[in-house]
């Protein structure tokens, strides 16, 4: 049955695109059929993180107007073939969303799909409502730092009150993905721990995923970071939370650099 | 108590716990405020409603307030009513029949 997953966080700049891209890729990757919706109306950038930019001929909006077909809109991965991407609009701005149209879209991308993954806009307007609204899990994108749990916080209320989901009664499986983790500073106490971030939002763990140079080497070359160097810390920590999505049991490691000095000289492999 | 000893030792640097211990302050507040506002503003305008019809109110002048506890929580309405209420509302009363 199709999964409708939002990917949000309120706060803005915390990696919600990297993470829509990096796990819709390592859900394809292990052969689920997905596409990753822009919701980022006006500002679109999901299509610029997948490769996509320069394929976009319809969009969304054009879809929700009744302008185009779904399948004249969805662009499908060049280096996946059961990876897809419906962008969002450039040029119009939120209000030409419509809850009816997106519900709509949801249902005929759910015929057709093993995952549909809504990348939010940041913020807690139409826009970001838009993206919950249909979801039957969400991927709450947290950085350690406060102003961002803080805004994790008030985008748990709301998936808890304004999705259709709730107001049925029933719950939004919600998950937390912690970004941008430097395990030494949050050791040192500089930084909010895994713990310290799980008891404040008291919301279950998706997956923990370390700063690194690799996001923005992915993003560079326009391929989401699990496709781009499946090796890399952040890739195996996608991959690793991606497989929890699909209800595998792993266990939750900080995956490390594999390029230290030692390692390099003892030629070890981290399983 | 590794962790400990690294925070003894980094002690200078550990603004972690001051972080958390400022997001639990504020999300409990806030939490209390936010995530009731849709009812909180029902319940505002429901009872400016209702006292509106015997009493002329400023409505600037009704707190609804929720405070969320343990175990219960409390809804505390606060009202404010001019001194000669009880002899406009008479005037109110026939103007609204």
């Amino acid at each position: 049955m199709a999964k409708v997953l939002v990917v949000t966080s309120g706060k803005g700049g915390v990696g919600k695109t990297t993470s829509t891209a990096a796990l819709g890729a390592a859900l394809a990757q292990s052969g689920q059929s997905v596409v990753v919706v822009d919701f980022d109306v006006g500002l679109r950038n999901l299509d610029l993180v997948m490769g996509a930019e320069r394929r976009v001929v319809f969009d969304l909006i054009n879809v929700v107007q009744g302008v185009a077909k779904l399948p004249q809109a969805l662009i499908r991965d060049k280096r996946l073939e059961n990876l897809w991407l419906l962008p969002a609009s450039q040029t119009r701005d939120k209000d030409a969303l419509t809850d009816e149209g997106v519900g709509r879209v949801i249902a005929e991308l759910r015929s057709r799909f093993d995952w549909i993954l809504c990348d939010s806009p940041a913020g807690i307007e139409r826009g970001a409502t838009l993206a919950m609204r249909y979801a039957d899990e969400a991927v709450i994108v947290t950085n350690p730092e406060v102003s961002s749990v803080r805004d994790s916080d008030r985008i748990i209320g709301m998936l808890d009150s304004k999705t259709v989901r709730a107001e049925r009664g029933e719950r939004v499986e919600k998950h937390v993905l912690i970004t941008r983790y430097d395990p030494a500073r949050a050791a040192r106490g500089e930084m909010l721990n895994i713990d310290d971030i799980l008891e404040i939002l008291a919301t279950p763990l998706l997956g923990i995923i370390p700063e690194s140079q690799d996001v923005l080497k992915a993003s560079n070359v326009g391929t989401p970071v699990t496709l781009n160097n499946a090796e890399s810390a952040p890739a195996r920590a996608y991959i690793d939370a991606s497989r929890r999505l699909m209800g595998e049991e792993v266990a939750m490691v900080v995956p490390a650099e594999r390029k230290g000095f030692m390692n390099r000289l003892l030629g070890r492999r981290a399983a | 108590m590794s962790l400990n000893l690294l925070r003894l030792f980094g002690g200078r640097n550990a603004t972690a716990p001051v972080a958390r211990e400022r997001l639990q302050i504020l999300l409990a507040h806030e939490r209390g405020l936010l995530g009731q506002s849709d009812l909180l503003v029902t319940l505002r305008e429901e009872i400016l409603a209702v006292v509106s019809k015997h009493v002329a109110l400023d409505p600037d002048k009704v707190m609804v307030k929720l405070e969320r506890g343990k175990t219960v929580s409390t809804l505390e309405v606060d009202i404010e009513v001019p001194n000669n209420f009880d002899k406009k509302a008479p005037a109110e009363r026939r103007m609204a029949g």
